[in-house]
């Protein structure tokens, strides 16, 4: 699979009379993790829309691998949303299977191609079990799984860990570090938790509220550390968080 | 256990009123009915039960006709019913043209329209199919069309982003999603189903259930006309509990994508 760059410029959208984005340029290299972190309605998620294909922008450009058009972008891009959206009448492995069966893949193969994963990624034993007998936690790391298996350069990750509790978005955040170092990819991550965005990213943007505009660029030091303890516990880090707090704050207002 | 309990009690203890009073001639002096010696008006529960026994051949005969249409009316239904539900469901055109039509289907009265069906489609099984599929493609046309629409969008977007056409998103999201509502429909058709059928019988028909019941109303034989009514019953509870079972069986993902 060819990396993917992703390129925004002079992105505006609204829906009606709110302006939820305005003049927004952001670039994305190939294989790079980029945190997105601002506050709550500031745009992220439409952000993450617009560059998946949804939707197109009502000025401004999203080009994606240098292509512009909705279908080009679509066709990058893997969209895990904030909710696992697992389908309750598939097992875990074939809920993992959904790209692939869209593509046009067999059932058999798409298994055959999904299993490694889930032996890969601390889920065998739950390759069978149907969504409601996992636990929050254990959704999520389908849906991640879902979404990788869908083959896509670009992996746009809408507060993924959003509805979890502390403890378990905290192993879900060490889970996913580890996912990401081994399977390289443009990620975007969006989300409103500071520690996880300078933890899993290698670049982080703080935007305003809405209309969105980027506030603060910053670049953890040690992304994605296989000890996340010790990362968030870092002197740098901490310094890194209380930068991109006050930011996010002074954006809010 | 008193789940099965309690409603047993109340039929029995329901069963055995009637019992006393029509043995005793109570209802039918409430009812202002004179019964002759050697004819019964008002049956007894046992008289049903013995109709029930001593009919049983023709009984058996006929309730295979009546199984067949319904079972082949409810296919209809089914069939009609999930195919205008897709097409309205992925047609706004359809949806705005047929919409008014299906929902004005149901207005027509099926006494005054029964002659028709028969003068169009003859005397044999056609028109208590067209009967049947009439009054049951309706709640299953609306409760999938429900069901498609309830899909959570943001299903939608994720099964885009995930390389699903049109299609797909039909086949692997929006009509699992809907299989529940569908179910519901499809119990609310069988327990009309019967209806349909014996209606269709009523109007044109020398064999099946309402074929017996009309005859045995024209003889005075109510006793087997309730039986008759007994064994319809015993085959809309058979068909009604079988759909439960099905809905139980899938009713743990009804609500988690819409």
């Amino acid at each position: 699979m060819t990396s993917a760059t992703i390129e925004i410029a002079g992105l505006s959208h609204a829906f009606g009379k709110l302006r939820v984005l305005e003049s927004l340029d952001l670039r994305v290299t190939a294989d790079e993790v980029l945190g997105v972190v601002g506050p709550s309605g500031c745009g992220k998620s439409t952000l993450l829309e617009l560059a998946a294909g949804l939707e197109d922008p009502d000025r401004g450009t999203v080009a994606v691998a240098g292509d512009r058009k909705r279908s080009a972008r679509l066709a990058r891009c893997a969209y895990m949303p904030q909710r696992d959206l697992l389908l309750p009448w598939l097992s875990a492995l074939d809920n993992t299977c959904i790209a692939p069966r869209n593509q046009g893949v067999s059932k058999h193969a798409a298994r055959e191609r999904a299993q490694p994963l889930f032996d890969r990624f601390g889920l065998a034993e739950f390759a069978r079990s149907r969504p409601n007998q996992l636990s929050g936690g254990m959704r999520q790391r389908v849906a991640f799984l879902r979404t990788l298996l869908a083959g896509k350069p670009v992996l746009l990750l809408d507060e993924p860990f959003a509805a979890l509790d502390a403890i378990t978005r905290g192993e879900m955040q060490e889970w996913l570090a580890g996912a990401l170092n081994a399977e390289a990819r443009t990620v975007v991550l969006v989300t409103h938790d500071v520690e996880e965005a300078l933890y899993l990213c290698d670049r982080v943007v703080v935007l305003s509220s809405r209309p969105a505009s980027v506030m603060t660029e910053l670049t953890p030091r040690a992304p994605r550390d296989p000890d996340r303890t010790a990362a968030v516990t870092d002197a740098s880090f901490t310094a890194l968080r209380e930068e991109a707090l006050e930011s996010l704050h002074e954006g809010s207002r | 256990m008193s789940k099965f309990l309690l409603p047993a009690a109340v039929v029995l203890v329901l069963l055995g009123i009637w019992e006393a009073g029509a043995q005793s001639g109570v209802i039918a002096d409430i009812l202002g009915i004179r019964e002759s010696a050697g004819t019964v008006l008002v049956p007894a529960p046992s008289e049903i039960g013995e109709s029930l026994w001593q009919d049983r051949e023709l009984l058996l005969d006929n309730s295979w006709i009546t199984m067949q249409e319904i079972g082949l009316g409810l296919a209809i239904s089914v069939m009609v019913g999930i195919g205008f539900a897709i097409a309205m469901h992925l047609s706004e055109i359809m949806r705005h043209a047929f919409y008014p039509l299906v929902v004005a289907s149901q207005t027509v009265p099926i006494v005054a329209i029964a002659p028709v069906l028969v003068i169009l489609l003859g005397f044999g099984i056609g028109p208590k199919l067209a009967i049947i599929a009439l009054i049951c493609f309706f709640p299953i046309t609306v409760a999938t069309l429900d069901g498609l629409r309830a899909v959570d969008p943001a299903a939608v977007r994720m099964m885009r982003t995930l390389d699903a056409d049109r299609l797909a998103i039909l086949r692997r999201l929006e009509l699992p999603a809907a299989l529940p509502h569908f179910l519901s429909g499809a119990k609310i058709a069988v327990a009309i189903a019967a209806i349909g059928a014996v209606f269709g019988e009523f109007v044109s028909a020398d064999e099946g259930l309402g074929h017996v019941i009309r005859q045995a109303q024209a003889n005075l034989l109510t006793a087997r006309v309730f039986a008759a009514v007994v064994v319809l019953s015993v085959f809309s509870l058979a068909l009604f509990g079988l759909l439960s079972l099905i809905e139980r069986r899938v009713s743990w993902w009804g609500k988690s994508v819409d």
